[in-house]
């Protein structure tokens, strides 16, 4: 278990370094950002004052190892338009995120675990036919258009849904259902295969034969035993929400860290670009972590499985 | 299951429809794909009030004819898959058999990077990378296969690690081959099966990749046909001209059901360690060929590695 842990540990250590190290190299092929923070009247002078503020004169190796600096002590500079301490747009737009990334979440698991127990309980049947269509469906579908025709269809033909921005409830629908919905499908097939094990094994035999209820044995002593693969899952989705939800939040207006990414994108403001692909990258790989060794805590099979 | 070993005759000729069509593009296509004319912006398609034969899909805001872009589209998807998974799959798959083969440090430094490779926030540092390197029909396909890789490399070196253990190899090593001459007429040859299903799953990934990087602005530069750009450009015009977004989306979603229901197929059939899995394998191919704006492909890699021993 230790050697296993600690493993996990040193390699999400290691991917970090090696996202960092990616957007460091990124950031510095884009060209000087000297030249996007000067006006065009600044003199030469002006240039190598500022370059020299940056630290951008140093050799390369000692100005990796600044940035490194900076961003263990959480400084990631300035946005070059607004002049505002990138952790202050990042805090500002990480709950609209972590919202959306919520609600898809549950929404997934309120969508897939049930029709996934009862596709198994009525294996073949016209559930089981249609969940499979669901889901084949599901892993084809480009999530940007999937968005795009519901707000069509909700949002512009029928008229009964907000079809972008953050509000209400109501503007939670369309983009939750559109983020949700190919992990619908997921936990739908993830529910349905581990629902047909449980069913098959002897203690279910047993329930049925001391006459208990049948919801009570699908329910309390089937789902149960089902549901440790599906919440550990469910657990993972929400941290890949969170990680990269740039497409939904780009169809729906949603004032997201995904789209505040990519709009500095658009106007290169590369302090905010780095900042975000961090956090993002940070939460992702370190949720990962936390998944996995929640897994392995739960279920001491599997860390033997990872030769 | 016993209906999975049918051929799968959907799958099949939808995807000789698509090659077709990529092929014969200049044949088929009723207009030139980037060629706008104002004077016929905004046409609905023909069974529309307004439509007409001459562009049965209706055009978009430049006049350009949705069809058309359609049909030269098809080319870029496929192209675009076809040299990504070229590069990927050559790239991961020489790894994985020299990991497999030679063990010991090799391997293990090697799978480390592997895990690296597939811990990362694929779409995230796509949009990324290809943002700031400049969008390009060769920045795409490089960043996609960068990305691709591993997934090519750590399935390849299960499969040489199994091939390794048969006496043919045994043999060939007393004989005195070397390394490089077995790898590539003993183990190579083995693995060949599982590389065309992982191949083929992943086209399906590539494809709905391309489009998210084009439909974000990041992917194939404008005009080019790419479906995932058409997409984007009927953004704006979703509640007048929904056409110029629809028939691209539905393009895409026909040729990714089809790659996949083809790699479903492949697997089952071609694959022996994999169909071995059984239930799990297959319940758990929801994520592999898959997509979603998060990294959630992510999930059956993991999953799978618990799944397997489990």
């Amino acid at each position: 278990m230790g050697r296993y842990l600690i493993g996990r540990v040193l390699q999400t250590v290691l991917s970090m370094l090696v996202v960092i190290s990616i957007v460091f190299f990124l950031t510095r092929l884009s060209g000087n950002p000297v030249n996007l923070l000067l006006d065009v009247n600044a003199t030469q002078r002006d240039h190598e004052i500022l370059m020299h503020h940056l630290g951008l004169d140093q050799p390369l190796p000692v100005q990796y190892a600044i940035y490194v600096k900076n961003i263990l002590v959480g400084d990631f500079g300035t946005s070059v338009l607004t002049r505002r301490p990138v952790t202050e747009h990042i805090w500002e737009r990480l709950p609209a995120t972590a919202e959306l990334g919520f609600v898809a979440m549950f929404l997934s698991v309120l969508i897939g675990v049930p029709l996934g127990m009862y596709s198994a309980v009525r294996r073949g049947g016209m559930l089981d036919s249609g969940a499979r269509v669901f889901a084949v469906l599901g892993q084809s579908m480009p999530p940007f258009w999937l968005g795009l025709m519901l707000i069509l269809f909700f949002g512009v033909v029928l008229g009964v849904l907000p079809a972008g921005g953050r509000g209400g409830p109501l503007h939670l629908i369309l983009p939750a259902l559109t983020l949700g919905y190919f992990t619908s499908a997921a936990i739908l097939r993830l529910t349905r295969s581990a629902m047909l094990e449980v069913l098959g094994s002897d203690y279910i035999k047993f329930a049925r034969l001391k006459g208990l209820h049948e919801q009570v044995v699908l329910w309390k002593h089937g789902l149960k035993n089902a549901l440790l693969p599906v919440v550990t899952f469910a657990v993972m989705l929400f941290v890949q929400f969170l990680g990269g939800a740039v497409v939904t939040e780009t169809v729906f207006a949603w004032p997201g860290l995904g789209r505040l990414i990519l709009e500095s994108i658009t106007t290169r403001d590369y302090p905010i670009v780095q900042a975000g692909v961090l956090v993002l990258s940070a939460l992702y790989l370190t949720g990962n972590l936390f998944v996995d060794m929640l897994y392995s805590y739960l279920n001491p099979k599997i860390r033997h499985a990872r030769a | 299951m016993a209906r999975r070993r049918d051929v799968p005759w959907f799958a099949s000729a939808v995807l000789g429809a698509l090659v077709l069509t990529a092929v014969l593009a200049p044949f088929l296509a009723p207009h030139d794909p980037t060629a706008g004319d104002i004077t016929t912006k905004l046409i609905p398609p023909v069974w529309m009030e307004r439509g007409s034969w001459d562009h049965p899909l209706g055009t978009d805001r430049f006049g350009r004819d949705v069809l058309s872009r359609i049909i030269y589209g098809s080319r870029i998807s496929l192209l675009v898959s076809l040299i990504a998974i070229g590069v990927a799959g050559t790239f991961g798959t020489t790894l994985g058999l020299i990991s497999g083969y030679r063990g010991g440090l090799t391997d293990a430094v090697l799978m480390r990077l592997t895990d690296i490779g597939l811990s990362m926030p694929t779409i995230l540092i796509a949009v990324v990378m290809v943002a700031v390197s400049e969008p390009s029909f060769r920045n795409v396909v490089l960043v996609i296969a960068l990305l691709l890789w591993p997934r090519f490399t750590r399935q390849i070196r299960g499969e040489t690690l199994a091939v390794k253990e048969q006496d043919f190899v045994a043999l060939a090593v007393v004989a005195g081959r070397s390394s490089a001459w077995i790898i590539s007429r003993h183990i190579f040859p083995n693995v060949v099966p599982t590389l065309l299903v992982i191949s083929t799953l992943q086209v399906g990934y590539v494809i709905l990749l391309e489009g998210t990087l084009s439909f974000l602005g990041v992917g194939v530069p404008p005009p080019n046909p790419a479906w995932g750009l058409m997409i984007a450009d009927g953004r704006g015009f979703l509640a007048t001209a929904w056409w110029i977004s629809l028939f691209p989306g539905l393009a895409m979603v026909l040729t990714v059901l089809a790659v996949n229901l083809m790699g479903d197929w492949l697997r089952d059939h071609l694959d022996p360690k994999l169909r071995q899995l059984g239930s799990r394998a297959t319940v758990l191919e929801a994520p592999t060929s898959a997509t979603l704006g998060t990294a959630v492909e992510e999930a059956p890699i993991r999953a799978g590695a618990g799944g397997s021993g489990g």
